[in-house]
């Protein structure tokens, strides 16, 4: 659609007066920043020696959590391979292992490209279960990119890795499927 | 003319008898049910679709003051119905209402509460549900229900039950007992399978111990199922139904020719679907035709053209097939009377008439013929009775003919040479060229119509699904196309003709028989139906209503009757 004329406004250039016109002014307000960082307390940091600290919601690599007894918690709704505007999560679902009596549908392969990742935390967001997550790693780096596909052992891994180092302790114990699409009753 | 008023807009319904469900589809209003189905008895008993009645008489509207189940209750002329939408229609109060009378307000209550009663049970698995994405039990909570339960005690949380049937599992807790699979298997199958055992909360559907829900039809009930509660196993955890493209197709598993959905993604078919159409099969499809997709994506199907080297097929590409057609011309020059061209019952119209007139382009004297035509049986006719004899009125068949457009090549083949030759006649000659197009789902049918004594003729191509005797002799073997990977028409038993449009594309090296019908013609450019049908309108006068079918891109299809 073409702007319409009534839409627009012209403005002219404002005027330089005397001072301006010498620049100086203006180079001495461009020097005052600079000369006050000099004296100033240092903000660099000195990464890779000295490691950021992030804050808890920071979206960096995904992990896929646990359950109590140790399992996969993902229950394979695909509701983040929905969510995800990157198609980067492809998960193959399947009748739960026998024993698994709390659920009927477990993921059998879960690969997300995290090349193909935007870190957007949709899928964090979509998860009904709180079965995937975004860690504080930051840090990827891999040799090829077959590397960074992860599957379901990778993602499990991380879970394993990062709650153990303590920097993304597990966030909820919540989520069984079912009432946990109802509002909690106290 | 008798008329009826659905909140507030007048339809007219002549001499039908129609209850309120059916009468408020007329007037554009959709009424929320769950157990009423048009193919079944009436049990009224999921109270989805009560609606507010009354008559309009001497110019006054008196209404009744309770709801009724709109799908058990009939009208007449001068019904008034009121439905939970009445705020959603245009303009003022057309009829004339009692001043204190609030059009839609109880039917609104009673539909949110009829839902909160339906949900009070219900495991609410939505995320691991196969049904989530075209479950009534969603839809219409998302549009008519509360926004909450007000249970305070746990569910009932009765045990799945995936032996009820070697194809189909229950999700016992997901049910809301509106026993259309029961009255399916009472009145359809007639097989009566299934019952509702247990009073009250502790109702379930199940069936006798040892008597699992085993008949040809009872995969109708995963469609009939209005909630998640009845799974088929072929398609269960596969996908998400969201995932799905549907496209309306043709079954091409026997000569009924069932109308169907075909849900496929990324090029693979996961599920077919019965297409209600009332002129040909009804609103459901037999188990047969329900999973006989797989040969689609079988793994050992023909994918790429293969040339016989040093006595073995080896794999080939096309552009080292262009001599094809002149190899095949030359013997037939040769030998007019002892080549043959073979024209499958699995070919839609347009290929055969474009493979037929090519052939006899050649030469006046090469004979066409169709095809082995697969029979297995009797036909079968639903319902059954407790001893398995079909009982009158039929509501389903399943036919012997296991291919879904002999009536369609043999119309063409006698528009083309005057006669049908059917395969048993050629079978016994030996003859120096064939060329068979086939596109059989089962190589049995080939194998079983190749006598054992059979002589191969010197250039033998065969285009096929499968290998089987005919491609183990073939000089050059061709891939084919499954039905739902091509444009065409079916004409099925009784003469039913249906277009439909493809649902999936074919795999990368095969090239459809329409496309080698026009490079056999020496035709420039891609094939497409629409130019064949105009083609042979003229020639065909019973298809001349398909040369004015728009191909539109949506895959819709469009019907017409020979």
């Amino acid at each position: 659609m073409p702007i319409a004329e009534s839409d627009i406004k012209w403005i002219e250039a404002p005027k330089l007066g005397f001072l301006e016109q010498l620049y100086l002014p203006i180079v001495y307000d461009g020097l005052k920043t600079t000369i006050g960082h000099i004296f100033g307390k240092s903000k660099t940091e000195s990464y890779p020696e000295q490691e950021p600290k992030l804050p808890p919601n920071y979206r960096g690599v995904h992990r896929l959590n646990r359950d109590e007894q140790d399992r996969v918690k993902c229950v394979a709704c695909y509701m983040c391979a929905t969510a995800c505007p990157a198609h980067c999560i492809d998960i193959v679902a399947a009748p739960a292992p026998a024993g698994w009596t709390d659920r009927e549908k477990y993921p059998e392969t879960f690969v997300i490209d995290e090349l193909r990742c935007i870190y957007c935390g949709m899928c964090e967001e979509a998860c009904p279960v709180d079965a995937i997550e975004l860690t504080t790693l930051y840090d990827l780096t891999g040799y090829s990119r077959e590397q960074l596909v992860f599957d379901k052992e990778k993602l499990l891994g991380i879970f394993d890795a990062t709650t153990k180092s303590g920097t993304d302790p597990v966030r909820s114990r919540s989520g069984a499927l079912g009432p946990a699409s109802e509002t909690a009753k106290a | 003319m008798p008329t009826v008023y659905v909140n507030d807009k007048p339809v007219e319904i002549g001499a039908e008898k129609l209850n309120c469900v059916q009468v408020a589809a007329k007037a554009g209003v959709e009424v929320p049910h769950y157990c009423y189905h048009p193919a079944l008895s009436v049990v009224a008993s999921c109270r989805m679709c009560l609606i507010e009645m009354g008559e309009l008489k001497d110019g006054k509207v008196t209404m009744q003051p309770k709801v009724f189940p709109g799908c058990q209750t009939p009208v007449k002329d001068g019904t008034v119905i009121v439905t939970g939408d009445y705020a959603k229609r245009k303009g003022e109060t057309a009829l004339p209402y009692d001043p204190a009378y609030k059009p839609g307000d109880r039917t609104k209550k009673a539909q949110a509460d009829t839902l909160e009663g339906l949900l009070l049970n219900h495991p609410l698995d939505c995320p691991v549900c196969d049904k989530a994405g075209e479950c009534k039990l969603q839809d219409y909570s998302y549009e008519f229900g509360h926004g909450e339960s007000r249970l305070m005690d746990a569910k009932n949380r009765p045990a799945n039950k995936p032996e009820l049937s070697s194809k189909i599992t229950l999700f016992t807790d997901r049910c809301i007992l509106c026993t259309r699979c029961v009255r399916f298997t009472r009145e359809i199958s007639g097989t009566s399978e299934l019952q509702v055992v247990g009073r009250g909360h502790h109702e379930e559907i199940d069936v006798f111990p040892g008597f699992p829900l085993e008949n040809k039809l009872s995969g109708n009930v995963v469609d009939l199922c209005p909630v998640g509660a009845l799974g088929s196993k072929d398609f269960l955890y596969t996908q998400r139904v969201w995932y799905l493209k549907t496209t309306d197709n043709v079954c091409a598993g026997c000569s009924t020719g069932c109308s169907i959905h075909t849900d496929a993604n990324k090029d693979i078919v996961y599920r077919l679907r019965p297409r209600e159409n009332l002129e040909n099969q009804g609103h459901f499809m037999c188990d047969e035709g329900r999973w006989g997709y797989h040969y689609t994506n079988a793994p050992d199907r023909i994918t790429r053209p293969l040339t016989r080297i040093d006595g073995a097929l080896k794999p080939t590409d096309w552009q080292s097939l262009s001599k094809l057609k002149e190899t095949f011309e030359q013997a037939v020059f040769v030998s007019a009377k002892k080549s043959v061209a073979v024209l499958s019952p699995f070919l839609t119209v347009e290929e055969a008439y474009r493979l037929g007139a090519a052939f006899k382009s050649m030469h006046r004297e090469i004979r066409l013929v169709l095809g082995p035509v697969p029979l297995t049986g009797v036909d079968d006719h639903y319902p059954k009775d407790v001893k398995g004899n079909a009982v009158a009125p039929t509501k389903f068949t399943i036919r012997a003919e296991k291919c879904p457009n002999r009536t369609g090549v043999e119309s063409v083949l006698k528009k083309l040479q005057g006669e049908v030759i059917s395969f048993a006649d050629i079978a016994k000659l030996t003859l120096d060229a064939i060329w068979f197009a086939g596109g059989y789902p089962n190589p049995d049918v080939v194998d079983a119509a190749i006598p054992d004594d059979w002589a191969a003729p010197k250039l033998l191509i065969v285009q096929d699904l499968f290998h089987s005797k005919l491609t183990r002799a073939a000089t050059t073997v061709l891939p084919a196309t499954t039905a739902f990977e091509k444009d065409g028409t079916f004409v099925n038993h009784a003469g039913y003709v249906q277009s439909f449009h493809r649902s999936v594309k074919a795999p990368l090296e095969v090239r459809s028989e329409l496309q080698l019908a026009f490079d056999l013609a020496g035709k420039k450019g891609l094939a497409t139906v629409a130019a064949v049908r105009k083609d042979f309108a003229k020639e065909l006068p019973q298809y001349a209503s398909l040369a004015e079918i728009a191909l539109n891109t949506n895959g819709r299809l469009t019907l017409a009757t020979v």
